[in-house]
């Protein structure tokens, strides 16, 4: 493991797991439910964080419309939940349908009824549409403003019509989770709640991993390659059109794993989880972070959130203001993120500006070549 | 022919508020590549500016000209959204040049600051940081050269910026002190009543027209005209053609493109101002008003191609007509005998929300065929 320029020991790199392991399996006795609860939830959005820096920080893909993933995962378990705990409700079916007249359960939500397809359907769905998406876009060369535009397009339309159709899935209500059973247990109840905060943990782990073996070798440099001149990259015999649609199902396939898991922890899914504002955070919370550097993603979406939360008790009125501040600020003065400011020469130029330390004179050819040594 | 005449015009009505709102982020799109999330917000400024005109010429003092508020209106909107847009370019925009991405989160940024403005400052105060900002703005520009050249006008600007402080805080005070609407904050929406020569409807071809809708369509009609006549005919607006047609040879031929950038994206933000106005004549006014257009907006400007006029006025009237056939479900009756798998695909879609659906689908699927929109700038480059 290393940051920036620091290589640890590996007895070091040892220690740091076990506490972090440690960390996690003590949790729910150290943190108050509602706490845990928060930090399962934030936990899991960071799973999307990592997806965003997939596809933006490494491949420079801005998708404003991660939303659709998130709320496909989310739906697909909320909606395995109501069908296997609604055996006391009239024919069988989820309680809601009830309530439009709906008899017969549509039948595209017939495979729910198994949980090994839920499992699968979970990642696989929103990969597929992922993929469909991202394909149809990228074969024509839309790239840049226009790819963000158009996410955000598919944003809406998924929105509008996951609003407007009550008879299919509960319309803006949304489908509730937490007063339905998984294998005999209320998934609302504290000790479900700690199970889900231990699997979320262990996922964000592994999807962590799963990203860093994502951009390390051929595959990632030609990602970082579409980033910085993609007609070079094509000019040079790959096509880019293949690796993002990978790239994008994968991020797609990682904000459904989300989504799932964000709702069993808190509840609910409703469209509200694919407005506009809620992809346009996701951003943010790698931008802050440090895009391109995958763990940049995490700690920014675990941490913003919880200054959220804190900051929005405290004063309602004041969030937005600092979250736009935030933006700006980000862009302007930090765009490489925090983590990415410490890796880079961040720290360095700040004590050299204090005057702490001596600057470095040397020719500028050299200073690009020390710091191609020290990327590697 | 009724029922067609009925449906053009609501498709017209529509596509005219579309228009009047994606004319300026196109002018900005094509000339700096930039997409401007606080458009949608730059709209809201405008309307809020209607409201607050409106309040104003109910006072006693301009009582006999409140018919006419809303013609001053467009005028107020267009100089307070063109001025925060200058500032946005000025302190924000000209910094990411070049980044086009990272100016789309910046500009979110700007959004959600103006958003929560409105909602937690007097609106009194608002008008009177407005006021201050364009005093601060444009008093420095119109000082003889005989100071600007001198080595003291840094102090001339800061005094002058003391000043447009001074005035705004005095203006803000007078606003909030004598109409009580102003003095408070609120979240809630407000509403702009029109003028009475605007209610009503009139009667072409046996057809009635609401007359808030045909102002808006005139609103639309005057902008574009004035607009392309500023672009075709004006010295400015050949140099801004010529910055959106390439931007470094221009600035080798001299044209001053950091001159170029204030103006255009001054009278880009500035039309959105205008957009707000008639907007604000639809519904009620409140923190989000410019979300619902801003997306729309985009698609007129994907749809429509970079840097054609033309394309622009053809795609919103397009989405506008589209959005009314299919939304109202208009296509039934027009054509009641159609066979039934395909009226039960038109009646799924027969609702405004699930029209918008149906519409952003048809762009995707006409971005397939035509990836760069209905007419794409020619060049040679790779990337275009």
């Amino acid at each position: 493991m290393s940051l920036g320029k620091f290589k640890f020991d590996k007895r070091i790199v040892l220690s740091f797991w076990i506490i972090l392991i440690a960390l996690i399996i003590a949790a729910p006795t150290l943190l108050p439910v509602f706490r845990l609860n928060l930090l399962g939830r934030y936990l899991s959005l960071s799973i999307v964080a990592l997806g965003v820096d997939l596809i933006w920080g490494y491949t420079g893909l801005l998708s404003l419309g991660q939303g659709i993933f998130f709320a496909l995962g989310g739906y697909c378990a909320a909606m395995y939940l109501q069908i296997t705990s609604s055996s006391e409700f009239p024919n069988n079916i989820p309680e809601f349908f009830a309530l439009y007249g709906v008899e017969k359960l549509p039948f595209f939500w017939e495979p729910f009824k198994s949980p090994i397809f839920t499992f699968f359907a979970i990642w696989i769905i929103p990969a597929l549409v992922a993929g469909l998406i991202g394909f149809l876009v990228f074969r024509n060369r839309i790239k840049g403003v226009y790819f963000s535009i158009l996410t955000q397009a598919s944003l809406l339309v998924f929105f509008n019509f996951f609003n407007g159709q009550q008879k299919l899935i509960n319309g803006t209500n949304g489908l509730k989770t937490d007063v339905t059973q998984l294998f005999g247990q209320m998934v609302g109840s504290e000790s479900m709640q700690r199970i889900f905060f231990w699997i979320t943990a262990t996922l964000v782990i592994a999807s962590w991993f799963f990203a860093k073996w994502v951009v390390r070798g051929r595959f990632g440099n030609i990602l970082i390659g579409i980033r910085d001149d993609e007609p070079r990259i094509r000019f040079t015999g790959y096509n880019p059109v293949i690796f993002k649609t990978i790239v994008f199902s994968i991020a797609g396939g990682l904000a459904g794993i989300s989504g799932a898991l964000y709702t069993v922890q808190s509840g609910i899914v409703s469209p509200q989880f694919m407005t506009v504002p809620f992809s346009i955070e996701m951003v943010i919370w790698v931008a802050v972070g440090g895009r391109g550097t995958l763990l940049g993603a995490i700690l920014g979406a675990v941490f913003i959130n919880y200054a959220k939360s804190l900051v929005s008790e405290a004063l309602p009125a004041s969030w937005m203001f600092i979250q736009g501040g935030l933006f700006i600020l980000v862009v302007t003065a930090l765009p490489e993120g925090v983590l990415g400011w410490i890796q880079g020469d961040g720290p360095r130029n700040l004590l050299q500006k204090l005057g702490l330390k001596r600057k470095i004179e040397t020719y500028p050819s050299l200073e690009v070549n020390n710091k191609e040594v020290n990327n590697e | 022919m009724e029922l067609l005449l009925d449906s053009l015009f609501n498709g017209v009505a529509i596509g005219s508020v579309l228009l009047v709102a994606a004319l300026g982020l196109a002018i900005v799109f094509g000339l700096m590549g930039v997409i401007n999330l606080a458009h949608g917000e730059l709209m809201m400024l405008g309307a809020y500016t209607t409201y607050v005109t409106q309040l104003i010429f109910k006072l006693p003092i301009l009582k006999s000209f409140y018919n006419s508020y809303i013609i001053v209106s467009i005028f107020l909107a267009f100089i307070v959204s063109g001025v925060v847009g200058i500032l946005l370019e000025k302190t924000i925009i000209r910094k990411l040049y070049g980044s086009p991405l990272e100016t789309l989160l910046a500009t979110w940024g700007v959004s959600l600051i103006l958003q929560q403005f409105v909602r937690s400052v007097p609106l009194a105060y608002g008008t009177g940081l407005v006021i201050s900002l364009i005093i601060g703005l444009f008093l420095p520009a119109t000082f003889p050269p005989k100071i600007k050249e001198s080595i003291n006008f840094k102090y001339f600007k800061f005094s002058s910026w003391i000043l447009a402080a001074l005035t705004g805080v005095l203006t803000g005070s007078i606003i909030s002190s004598t109409v009580s609407k102003l003095s408070r904050a609120s979240a809630r929406n407000v509403d702009v009543t029109a003028p009475s020569w605007m209610r009503g409807q009139v009667e072409i071809l046996g057809t009635a027209f609401p007359k808030t809708r045909l102002m808006i369509i005139l609103i639309t009609i005057i902008s574009v005209i004035a607009i392309t006549l500023f672009l075709n005919q004006s010295a400015w607006g050949m140099r801004i053609r010529a910055v959106t047609q390439n931007r470094q040879m221009s600035d080798c031929l001299g044209i001053s493109t950091e001159k170029v950038d204030i103006i255009t994206f001054g009278i880009g933000s500035g039309l959105a101002g205008v957009a707000g106005v008639a907007v604000s004549l639809l519904g009620s006014v409140g923190p989000n008003v410019g979300g619902n257009y801003i997306v729309g907006c985009f698609m007129v400007v994907v749809l429509g191609g970079v840097g054609n006029l033309l394309g622009t006025v053809l795609a919103s009237f397009g989405i506008g007509i589209m959005t009314d056939l299919i939304g109202a479900g208009r296509l039934l009756s027009i054509w009641p005998d159609m066979p039934l798998p395909l009226s039960n695909t038109i009646n799924f879609f027969a609702t405004t929300s699930m029209a918008r659906v149906m519409i952003f689908a048809l762009i995707v699927i006409f971005l397939q065929f035509k990836p760069t929109g209905l007419f794409p700038q020619k060049g040679r480059m790779v990337e275009n």
